[in-house]
Formats: C-alpha cells, sequence, structure tokens
C-alpha cells in the first residue's frame, strides 16, 4: 500500500469507527433511529398490503391443498422472522456479552417479544392450516415441537430478563440463556429432513431455486420483506422506550422530550 | 370444508399479535413519559420549597 493509498483509507475507516462510537451513544442513538422508524411502518404497510392483495386476491387456489393454502402468506413469513429473529438476537448477545455495550444488550432483549410475537402467529397459523390440510389443529410432529419449544426459549429469555431488577445483569444472564437457547435452530431447520415428519419439506431454499409458481411465490416473497421492516421499526421503537425508561433520571431524556413537546 | 374460518382465524390472530406488539411499546412510551413530567414536577417543587 503506497503512501497516498493509506492517507485516503484513514479517514474512512476513522468514520465508520466514529459512527459505530456515536452509536454507543444514548441520545444520539435515540434520535439517529427516530428518523428511521416512520419510513419502515410505511414501507410495512405498502408492502403487506400489496402481499395481502396479490395473495388472497390475485393468486390461484392450490390444485391440492384448494383456499387454505393463502394461510402459508402469513405462516411462513412469520416462521421465517421467528427464525431469523432469534438469530439477530443471538448474535446481539454474543456482541452484549463481549464487549458490553449497553445498547447492543437492549437490542438484544427487545426482540425477544417480537420473536415471540412470530412465533405464536406460527403456531396459530400453522394449526388453523392443519386443520383442514391435516385433519388436526396439531401433532407432535418434530418440526411442531421444536417451534413450540422456540417460544418457550424466547418467553424464557423475557421472563429471566424482567426477573432481576439490574437491567444489566438481567441482560446479561437473559443474552447467556439466548446463546444457549441458539442449539434450537438446527434443529427446527432440519427436523424435516433428520426426522419423518407430517409437516413438509421446505419448497424454497436460497440456493436451491423454489418449485412454488410464480403466481404464489411473489406475494410470499414481498410479505417476507415486508416483516423485515415490521421488525427493524418494532425493534427500534421498543429500544429507544427501553432507553428512556433505564436513563429516566438522566438530562439527556428530559431534553429529549423538552424539544419535542417544544 | 369450508376454508373460509380457518383463513380469517389465521390473519385476525395475525394482525391481533402483531398489533399488540407494535403498540404496545407506544403505551409504555406513553407512561414513562408521564412519569418523567412528574419526577420534573416534584424536583422543581422540591427545589422551590429549599429556596
Amino acid at each position: 500500500m503506497n503512501v497516498e493509498t493509506a492517507k485516503t483509507n484513514k479517514p474512512r475507516k476513522n468514520a465508520f469507527v466514529m459512527f459505530i462510537h456515536k452509536m454507543g451513544s444514548p441520545p444520539w442513538f435515540y434520535n439517529f433511529t427516530g428518523k428511521f422508524i416512520p419510513w419502515f411502518w410505511a414501507i410495512f404497510i405498502v408492502l403487506t398490503v400489496w402481499g395481502l392483495y396479490l395473495g388472497l386476491v390475485k393468486a390461484p387456489a392450490d390444485y391440492l391443498q384448494g383456499e387454505s393454502f393463502r394461510i402459508l402468506y402469513i405462516h411462513v413469513p412469520a416462521a421465517w422472522m421467528s427464525l431469523l429473529i432469534y438469530i439477530s438476537m443471538a448474535i446481539m448477545a454474543f456482541i452484549a456479552l463481549v464487549w458490553r455495550i449497553r445498547i447492543v444488550e437492549i437490542l438484544a432483549m427487545t426482540s425477544a417479544p417480537i420473536g415471540a410475537a412470530f412465533t405464536i402467529v406460527t403456531l396459530a397459523a400453522g394449526s388453523l392450516w392443519g386443520r383442514p390440510t391435516w385433519g388436526t389443529y396439531w401433532v407432535w410432529d418434530a418440526r411442531l415441537t421444536s417451534e413450540l419449544v422456540l417460544l418457550f426459549i424466547y418467553l424464557g429469555i423475557i421472563g429471566l430478563y424482567n426477573a432481576i431488577d439490574e437491567p444489566r445483569k438481567a441482560a446479561r444472564a437473559a443474552c447467556l440463556l439466548a446463546l444457549v437457547g441458539a442449539v434450537n435452530l438446527p434443529i427446527i431447520h432440519y427436523s424435516v429432513k433428520w426426522w419423518n415428519t407430517l409437516h413438509q419439506g421446505s419448497s424454497i431454499s436460497l440456493m436451491g431455486g423454489s418449485s412454488i409458481d410464480t403466481s404464489m411465490l411473489w406475494p410470499l416473497l414481498i410479505m417476507a420483506v415486508a416483516t423485515k421492516f415490521y421488525y427493524g421499526a418494532n425493534l427500534l421503537t421498543r429500544a429507544r422506550v427501553k432507553l428512556l425508561e433505564q436513563d429516566i433520571r438522566k438530562a439527556w431524556v428530559r431534553e429529549v422530550l423538552k424539544e419535542k413537546n417544544g | 370444508m369450508s376454508h373460509t374460518p380457518f383463513i380469517i382465524g389465521a390473519y385476525s390472530i395475525g394482525a391481533i399479535v402483531l398489533l399488540w406488539c407494535a403498540f404496545a411499546p407506544l403505551l409504555r412510551k406513553k407512561s414513562i413519559t408521564r412519569d418523567i413530567r412528574r419526577l420534573v414536577q416534584v424536583e422543581e417543587r422540591s427545589r422551590d420549597t429549599n429556596t
């Protein structure tokens, strides 16, 4: 690397490090993330309306499942989110335990209720899809049972976090539980391959493409993207509220509220 | 068997759970803001009585 390149790279690296440092500052995080939330909600609403219109109105009925397949436009994106949120929570829990960054702890802990909500939707919608398709609301199948265990892990993390009075100690304990609970993720994903289950295997994979017709696939993908924006907006809202709650006696909280109220 | 009640049920549960999950932090924020205002009032009152 010559001197010129080194000179041009240095400010860029500093800008990134500065950004990370700024994100660690509660008032800066509060103000910066507040700008994105309305946009995330707006994109979520537009994509959801579009996805539901295509999925519930435009897509043809499935030749085997009939109309009940339309439940999959909420069941599948919710199931993907229940896993994705856990992965992101486990990564943040690891960062929080190693580097002890308070905002990352808060982000990890505020992910848990959103993940639990998506898991409840997955189980309820799946159960309502199972009745007309399989003839039963519930079976102790490996995929269903491991998804139920995921819900219990989410509830355990929420419970442990709320059970300890000191928020940073509570976050550390709950982050540790989140990391241990990550062992359930490969079990959920591979359950349909490892065991002979009633639950069908994946119809879509990142590498192998899709066996679903395009008219049915697009609404599913749109709904999958919409739920990511829901997670983003909800996570940032919850993290900002948690920051206000923890820093209730600090000057920046009063300044922020004073600015907001004029 | 009509599938409509199952479809409506699934989407209704999804909407209720996700709407609650979205509105719960806003309700919490409202109560925290109220607490902060009360705290500021108490502090101002105690400052006034001290002076």
